[in-house]
């Protein structure tokens, strides 16, 4: 048994956990749900379902989903690397990961336009085009998968690989059937956060994309031009939209992990 | 070390079954794991590995597995010579310290792995699963997931997981090390009984003597990536080859120049010329044994093994001043490694 607040003092501690959150997290969202049923519910559906809306929505969710496919591929490789390989500048390399997060998304954006941009030294121009979009996001999303997969491929018990190979399991047959299902709950999990990270992404888009309605603007763009224009109650809308979604995603993820520890681990 | 018994069996592992291991050498950088290592294991017989920790026992059994690769030397399984073989192409059943279970298995699947590699139909292999649960007493048990088995199960699972595609050795690492007292007792009584059903030729791996000597028909006693000394589990304890296996198979004591077993010690309360004057520390009652520990005038301690009758007809208490005598004692020459006398 742990250490416990003294008789009394846990309704208080209770008490200021639960404020917190609700000034920090649930009064601002409740606004935002609110806001957006402003003018009724009629009014939300309208909002919802303009086609620019629509649009810059299809766009920012099949782009997020097909980044994270490509995350999930690529992430557990870079992971692989980083834990099985032994190379001069691992280390190196390893704390790169974690650049696109801490780099301000902003300087992300500009960092890529230099780059792919219109005098871009590569001769390779992506500017105002989907491959933007899907590079940004790529680019904002690489830590997901790689830091959720690493501790868990590290923690691998490497017996378990050794006594596949003793009762015969080829080294193709190992990763399929021994490696690959202890990994999946970790690339699922970062994929996960990586979707979620994708679909409110702003910062990293904003200068590569040229937010050409109907191409190439995605939908925290478009909230931001609905309030610009001061269509507070459009904005609010596809907000909420992006809300339930990624609330829908953590909830998934929870429960897939509450499945899981059910049987495995230990 | 060359005996005829040694001759014999070597000679019977060519013939048949039987692993036979000839010159092994194994580096890890600088660290010699294993040192020009020669050893002859019967077939259908049930070896001990006997070592302290780092002797290169685990090294030896990875090497015979397949898992590590020999610098120098051969391995012959069943007179065929598999150093070049990939550990998936000898047919080996291996058993780790640490279960090694697949986690995201059932016990089921867990023992069906090495079906399923081969290929067999799925009637088939619901039969022989059935089997070897019966065999390894987890009927019921068949939908578990591993973190819902204790450690013993575990490995009772890992064992039949490795006897599921027909071994022609099985091996095993230290198997009972991760289990506390009670149950390591039962598994090795068990293990006993399921080789004498099973009758693989078996090599196990352990640092606890005890274990080796109720387990094993042959032990195998390892040091500093050497072997020691390979025998029968009386023949190491009363005919140890070096100190180290005087020492390391069964308590031991020096006593001057020479090594003595604690209950091959005589104590009197009247000195006759041939016993050294101690000091009685403490009397420890251990039921019907009873542990006299003692220090000698040079300051020397060592513990004396007497029944309670003959503590009893000796009146022994803590603080007597008595008189030692071994009864039978050895010597070895100045380097440790061949018995110089006996007495």
């Amino acid at each position: 048994m742990g250490l416990r607040a003294p008789f009394g003092g846990e309704v208080l501690v209770r008490g200021t956990v639960l404020m917190w959150l609700s000034i920090i997290v649930l009064i601002p969202l409740g606004a935002v749900v609110f806001r957006s049923f402003d003018e009724g519910a009629g009014a939300f559906w309208e909002a919802i379902s303009e086609p620019e809306a629509v649009a810059a929505i299809k766009l920012t969710v099949i782009t997020s989903l097909v980044i994270v496919v490509i995350n999930a591929l690529m992430g557990t490789l870079i992971a692989w690397v980083l834990v099985r390989d032994e190379f001069p500048g691992k280390r190196i390399v390893n704390s790169i990961i974690d650049l696109p997060f801490a780099l301000p998304t902003i300087v992300a954006g500009l960092t890529l336009l230099a780059l792919y941009g219109n005098d871009s030294p590569i001769g390779v121009n992506v500017t105002y085009t989907k491959v933007a979009v899907g590079l940004a996001l790529l680019f904002v999303t690489l830590p997901f998968v790689v830091r959720a997969v690493q501790p868990v491929l590290h923690e691998l018990d490497e017996e378990m690989e050794e006594a596949a190979a003793s009762l015969g399991a080829s080294n193709f047959r190992i990763f399929r059937s021994i490696i690959l299902p202890n990994l999946t709950p970790a690339i699922i999990a970062g994929c996960a956060l990586a979707f979620a990270r994708a679909i409110g992404e702003f910062g990293s888009l904003v200068l590569i994309t040229g937010n050409i309605p109907f191409d190439t603007q995605v939908a925290s763009v478009y909230i931001f031009g609905r309030i610009e224009s001061d269509n507070t109650t459009a904005a609010a809308a596809v907000a909420v939209f992006l809300l339930v979604l990624s609330v829908v995603i953590l909830f998934a993820l929870n429960l897939f992990g509450r499945w899981r520890s059910r049987h495995e681990r230990g | 070390m060359s005996t005829s018994a040694d001759e014999f069996a070597k000679v019977a592992a060519k013939a048949s079954g039987g692993i036979n291991v000839t010159g092994v050498t194994k580096r890890f950088g600088d660290f010699v794991a294993l040192d020009d290592v020669s050893i002859d294991v019967p077939d259908g017989g049930l070896t001990a590995l006997l070592g302290p920790s780092g002797s290169g026992k685990s090294t030896l059994l990875r090497v015979i597995a397949g898992l590590e690769q020999p610098d120098e030397g051969q391995v012959l399984i069943s007179g065929e010579n598999t150093t070049d073989r990939r550990v998936q192409d000898r047919n080996v059943g291996f058993v780790f310290q640490h279960y090694a279970a697949f986690k995201h298995m059932t016990v089921f699947d867990n023992i069906a792995f090495g079906l399923k590699i081969r290929g067999q139909g799925t009637g088939k292999i619901r039969e022989r699963v059935k089997q070897l649960i019966e065999l390894v007493h987890l009927q019921g048990f068949e939908k578990r997931f591993p973190n819902q088995l204790s450690g013993g199960q575990r490995q009772r699972m890992a064992l039949a997981r490795a006897l599921a595609v027909e071994p022609k050795v099985l091996l095993l690492d230290e198997p009972f090390g991760a289990l506390d007292a009670k149950v390591r007792q039962e598994l090795r009584t068990w293990l006993r009984h399921l080789h004498d059903d099973v009758h693989v030729t078996t090599i196990f791996v352990t640092h606890d003597q005890e274990e080796a000597m109720e387990v094993a028909e042959q032990i195998i006693v390892m040091n500093d990536g050497r072997v020691e000394q390979s025998g029968g589990p009386r023949d190491l304890y009363e005919d140890p080859a070096s100190e180290f296996v005087m020492g390391f198979v069964g308590p031991a004591h020096r006593l001057g120049e020479s090594w003595v077993r604690p209950h091959d010690v005589e104590i009197r309360h009247e000195p006759n010329g041939k016993t050294i004057e101690a000091l009685i520390d403490r009397v420890v009652h251990l039921g019907f044994e009873v542990r006299v520990e003692l220090t000698l005038q040079d300051g020397e301690t060592f513990s004396v093994q007497l029944t309670r009758e003959q503590v009893d007809e000796l009146e022994l208490k803590d603080g007597q001043i008595v008189f030692v005598r071994p009864k039978s004692s050895r010597t070895f020459s100045p380097d440790g490694t061949v018995p110089a006398t006996v007495a």
